[in-house]
């Protein structure tokens, strides 16, 4: 007998499947797939634009300029990363990055520079869409001056494939919140989409309470939720803690992605915010990028890990990569 | 003729301690103005932020016991927020900012800058322990 598969019960599902997995893994519960693609086509009628499979990577805390004892590689993870997205089989749609691309001084001068060997790396990307949203490495101090130009603007939306994008900036106040013009932009930006649209958030700090002793929070991140809290497919991809993790809230759930310089500890455990030091004998050890698969009418997202792992070590110019997915 | 001399001595003693206090109310820096006690029974701590530390870095308080952190900045604006506490303030360069506070409850907290000043932003906290 075919259990019965309202809407309701549908978008539960899908909220539960993003990072988990894909629907095929709950539809037999129900033995109603084809109803579940019924839906799906309805929602994506009423979305405007059906979701169509593709693929995301994030990149995020690059912090190119960087230096000192827990990363004494430098850019080499992020020119890894570089190389491994260029490799994957199936070429992403998109790359974001996820603030800290640079790691800041005092000097314009110096800033102006880390921007460029940044540029320079990420210019070996054969991905057609990049997007950026600052850290409060690239924006904080100048209020978002030299990123702008680099960059383009701090905050902004666009579709892709049937999802929408937010870009929202969390750092260019100086303080870690997203301030009421940006909220209010928001709000205006969400208005024109229904309820089931499925929303991808890509910011630098998280948008929820996950550490506050350590910064590793937003001021106004609750005003931020409740302002998407209405809308029942929403994923936010974040960085700034150097550690991946995952929070579900009220129909989102947070990603934090790894970064590509040095990792932080685990903000669940007792301690110190200090960086893991560096392990010689695995040097890209808690590093890495995220792969974000859209697979059509089925599933809004799945998300993988993947690590930045060692096969071989013989000095610096010997470093042998491979690929180790992660599934979360 | 005594009496005259006495006069005079007094006189001038007393205008040696006008000037002399004088000299201190416009030469020192409001940030010391600021470090002087309070009112009789008020517990008064002075915590001065500068690029990237809070001095003093720890500080001792007791449960229940009402005491006010007279804070300040030597360059930059700073943030002063430690959310378990319920404290949240901005530290502008050349003013005091008062804050009183009444733990009520003990253990350790660190308070940490929130308002980004640098590349060792991070780094800059100030623990408090709230003791019986």
């Amino acid at each position: 007998m075919t259990a019965p598969l309202d809407r309701r019960s549908f978008l539960k599902i899908a909220g539960m499947s993003l990072g988990m997995g894909t629907l095929y893994e709950i539809a037999p519960f129900h033995g109603a797939r084809g109803e579940a693609r019924e839906l799906a086509s309805q929602l994506g009628k009423a979305n405007g634009e059906q979701v169509t499979p593709f693929s995301v990577v994030q990149i995020s805390d690059s912090h190119v300029g960087f230096k000192g004892a827990p990363a004494p590689l430098g850019t080499r993870a992020f020119e890894r990363a570089v190389e491994m997205i260029n490799q994957l089989p199936r070429q992403p749609d998109l790359v974001l990055f996820t603030g800290d691309l640079i790691d800041d001084s005092e000097y314009s001068d110096v800033n102006k520079q880390h921007i460029k060997l940044f540029q320079k790396i990420a210019r070996d990307l054969k991905v057609g869409k990049i997007q950026y949203v600052p850290g409060e490495h690239d924006a904080a101090l100048d209020g978002g001056t030299l990123f702008r130009e680099a960059f383009g603007e701090t905050h902004y939306s666009f579709d892709h494939r049937g999802v929408h994008f937010i870009a929202l900036d969390n750092v260019s106040r100086g303080r870690p919140e997203v301030g009421p013009t940006q909220i209010a932009w928001l709000k205006q930006d969400l208005s024109r989409f229904p309820r089931t649209a499925p929303i991808v958030v890509f910011t630098h700090r998280p948008l929820f309470d996950l550490k506050p002793e350590w910064e590793w929070f937003t001021l106004d991140g609750d005003e931020v939720m409740t302002v998407l809290e209405p809308y029942q497919n929403v994923t936010v991809l974040y960085g700034h803690i150097h550690t991946e993790h995952v929070r579900e809230t009220v129909h989102a759930r947070h990603y934090a992605a790894r970064a590509l310089i040095f990792a932080f500890p685990d903000p669940a455990k007792d301690g110190e915010k200090k960086p893991l030091p560096f392990d010689k004998q695995q040097p890209f050890k808690n590093l890495g990028i995220r792969q974000v698969d859209v697979r059509g009418e089925n599933i809004p997202l799945g998300v993988t890990d993947v690590a930045l792992t060692r096969r071989e070590f013989a000095g610096i110019n010997g470093i042998q990569q491979i690929l180790k997915p992660i599934v979360v | 003729m005594n009496i005259i001399r006495r006069i005079l001595l007094v006189a001038g003693a007393l205008s040696l301690f006008l000037v002399a206090f004088a000299i201190l109310v416009f030469t020192i820096p409001p940030r010391s103005r600021s470090e002087a006690p309070g009112p009789a029974g008020r517990h008064v701590i002075s915590v001065s932020a500068q690029k990237f530390s809070f001095t003093p870095a720890v500080i001792t308080l007791k449960k229940g016991e009402e005491v006010t952190l007279q804070l300040t900045s030597e360059d930059v604006t700073h943030g002063f927020l430690a959310k378990s506490l319920k404290i949240g303030e901005q530290i502008q360069p050349g003013r005091t900012t008062e804050l009183t506070i009444k733990p009520e409850v003990t253990g350790t907290f660190r308070t940490s800058c929130d308002r980004y000043c640098g590349p060792g932003h991070s780094d800059m906290h100030l623990t408090i322990i709230v003791n019986e």
